[in-house]
């Protein structure tokens, strides 16, 4: 009897602990559950409040503080268009650059590098990567923008820019012509016309009369080698994915190294290297302090890459502290740009990199 | 005519495997420079006075009270992101590993962990000092709070992400052990998992803090500088990177060989904690094997 009494209390009790502990691991899992929603918010909440910042821009500007160069707080006008051109062209200039040698990095490590030599030369990569941005803005401001001026500008604006302009009248106006299109003006005809004005064009991007380092180039050569460690590491890690008797049956019928690399890595992996690039045009669109000591922050259109010029994070971190009313709500609207380009980019890049994942059944 | 052809392909892959080589070598230059450059200036302008005086004294000063705000804020940062990250970290890998939330919070975080760091300095500034401006009447405007907020915005996607992977990898023998011993969840998540997975965990902490202590940019507009020593975290605060920024932007010569001194000592930071990781992780494997 008292037994059995004993073994109901037991029972009960079991019960009972089973309740407690079913409703602990509710709660608990909640509270796991409400952290993990805490990244959500983190990401609408900044696209919101930057929004929510960037409503008077937006409502006195619309569609053509897009589209407007202008950027006058004296007169209290602002547009878009000069600190978007500058992180765009900046964010190219260090793709074209980053992305032919991630390549060649991350193809020396996995196909040509002696393996004692791989881990080594890969970790010190890879150490770049842990280098703070500010100080790559230091190396970019006292060390390589002085470089830059003194050595790969002239050499720029010598062979590649244009010289001062002679004034020929052509039909009904007068257009600038280089010396050399003076002397053939006999032989100018409509196409080589078309072909001068092209290439007319291109010296424009390599001449400039600013005589210091920091220009849009520069900070696109910086930007370049932040992002190299990024871009190289994730085309290191899908280059190993690739099965080996694919590769091995490639070499089996005689191709070489540089063949296997370029008609069966490249191939298999491409949408991970995309994906790779993508994560590293996130990473360079964003950037603020690297970018803010070499762009010379210029609020102005240029059509030279060898001028300054001026990028949306670099124009909040100069201007957000003094500014007030709609300066203010500009820079806002400029961050609430930056945010949804970033993170689209951002979002491709993980897709791309995923599809390679799904690809293997991981 | 096959000669000819084997000729062009042996040069084609010389010429690309040469190619290879230099991009690699350009890289290391890359870095050596840097690493360079940091180490004569810094070592060159390291003294007593950069850890015993504070930048209200200017040239003749240090940067005792930037490297006090940086240690604060960055402890603040640190202390708010570890047990939320490491808590949404053990959803996704314990509750939602194979579902669609879980999936989509992973993803996200991801694009999180590369998103632009101004863009949550402006969050933090738009959540934090705007309101506590307006409550205070303008007495509290930017502190060193709101700087470890917006810091451990960028340190949480960090630590939920090697929460997440670390605790992929403990075997599920373990999980089914201690569920059929009849252990309640969250017990087997506490005193099991996470513990098993304690160096991995460590290492995400490391690798968030190095991460955090060279951000500037969403400093500028949330701690503000201050040029005083404070241990109010309420207070404007000044930090080693933003003083950096300051300084590098004056004109005079004295105040780059600080800004120099103050980078020297950021990046031997930064780097034995990016070593301390590696040598936490690699101890761990040891002992598993």
């Amino acid at each position: 009897m008292q037994a059995d009494q004993g073994a109901n209390a037991l029972a009960i009790a079991q019960e009972q602990r089973a309740l407690k502990d079913a409703n602990h691991d509710l709660l608990f899992s909640w509270l796991l559950k409400a952290c993990a929603l805490l990244v959500l918010a983190c990401l609408l909440g900044a696209a919101g409040a930057t929004l929510w910042g960037g409503r008077h821009a937006f409502g006195a500007f619309g569609w053509h503080f897009l589209g407007s160069d202008a950027w006058d707080p004296g007169n209290d006008i602002y547009g878009a268009l000069v600190p978007v051109y500058g992180t765009i062209a900046t964010s190219l200039i260090a793709l074209l650059i980053a992305v032919p040698v991630s390549f060649g990095i991350a193809l020396y490590l996995s196909e040509v590098a002696p393996p004692w030599l791989r881990t080594p030369v890969a970790s010190a990569i890879e150490l770049l990567a842990g280098i703070p941005s500010i100080i790559y803005g230091m190396w970019g401001l006292f060390v390589f923008a002085p470089f830059f001026a003194d050595h790969i500008k002239p050499w720029l604006t010598d062979h590649l820019g244009n010289p001062p302009p002679v004034q020929v009248p052509w039909g009904d106006g007068v257009i600038p012509f280089t010396p050399w299109a003076v002397e053939h003006v006999s032989v100018i005809g409509p196409v080589a016309h078309l072909l001068h004005k092209l290439t007319w064009a291109f010296g424009q991007l390599f001449t400039s009369d600013s005589p210091f380092g920091a220009s849009i180039l520069t900070a696109g050569i910086v930007l370049a080698v932040m992002i190299i460690p990024f871009i190289s590491s994730v085309m290191r890690e899908v280059f190993q994915t690739v099965p080996t008797r694919l590769k091995e049956s490639a070499y089996a019928l005689g191709s070489s190294t540089w063949e296997v690399s370029w008609d069966i890595v490249l191939p298999y992996t491409r949408s991970a290297v995309v994906g790779g690039v993508f994560l590293g045009l996130g990473r360079a669109l964003g950037e603020t302090m690297a970018v803010t000591f070499v762009l010379g922050n210029a609020m102005s259109l240029s059509p030279s890459l060898l001028d300054p010029g001026a990028s949306i994070a670099s124009t909040i971190a100069n201007q957000f502290s003094e500014a007030a009313g709609l300066q203010k709500s500009s820079l806002m609207a400029l961050a609430f740009l930056l945010f949804v380009v970033t993170f689209f980019v951002l979002l491709i890049a993980r897709l791309m990199l995923r599809r390679l994942a799904l690809k293997e059944g991981r | 005519m096959s000669n000819a052809l084997y000729l062009r392909r042996r040069v084609a892959n010389m010429v690309a495997l040469c190619m290879s080589m230099l991009a690699t070598l350009i890289g290391l230059t890359f870095l050596a420079w840097i690493l360079w450059e940091t180490l004569h200036q810094g070592i060159g302008a390291l003294n007593l006075k950069l850890f015993t005086k504070i930048t209200a004294y200017g040239e003749d000063g240090g940067l005792a009270n930037a490297m006090i705000g940086s240690l604060i804020i960055n402890f603040i940062g640190i202390a708010i992101a570890t047990p939320i990250g490491v808590m949404a970290g053990t959803w996704l890998a314990e509750y939602a590993n194979r579902t669609k939330l879980g999936e989509s919070i992973r993803f996200l975080n991801d694009i999180l962990l590369s998103a632009p760091s101004i863009v949550l300095g402006l969050f933090v500034y738009t959540i934090i000092v705007l309101p506590s401006t307006a409550i205070t009447h303008g007495s509290t405007t930017f502190s060193g709070l709101a700087g470890g907020v917006a810091l451990a915005l960028i340190a949480l996607p960090v630590i939920v992400r090697t929460t997440d992977e670390m605790l992929r990898l403990v075997p599920s023998t373990l999980r089914e052990a201690a569920l059929s011993l009849g252990v309640p969840q969250w017990k087997l998540t506490v005193q099991i998992l996470i513990r098993a997975a304690r160096s991995g965990l460590i290492t995400g902490v490391l690798l968030a803090l190095a991460r955090i202590s060279g951000e500037t940019a969403p400093l500028l507009f949330t701690a503000f500088g201050n040029n005083y020593t404070t241990f109010n975290p309420m207070d404007k605060m000044s930090s080693l990177p933003q003083m950096i920024y300051q300084y590098a932007n004056d004109p005079g010569e004295a105040m780059h060989s600080i800004a120099w001194a103050g980078a020297f000592v950021i990046t031997m930071f930064v780097l034995l904690l990016s070593l301390a990781s590696r040598l936490v992780l690699s101890r761990n494997k040891v002992s598993h094997d």
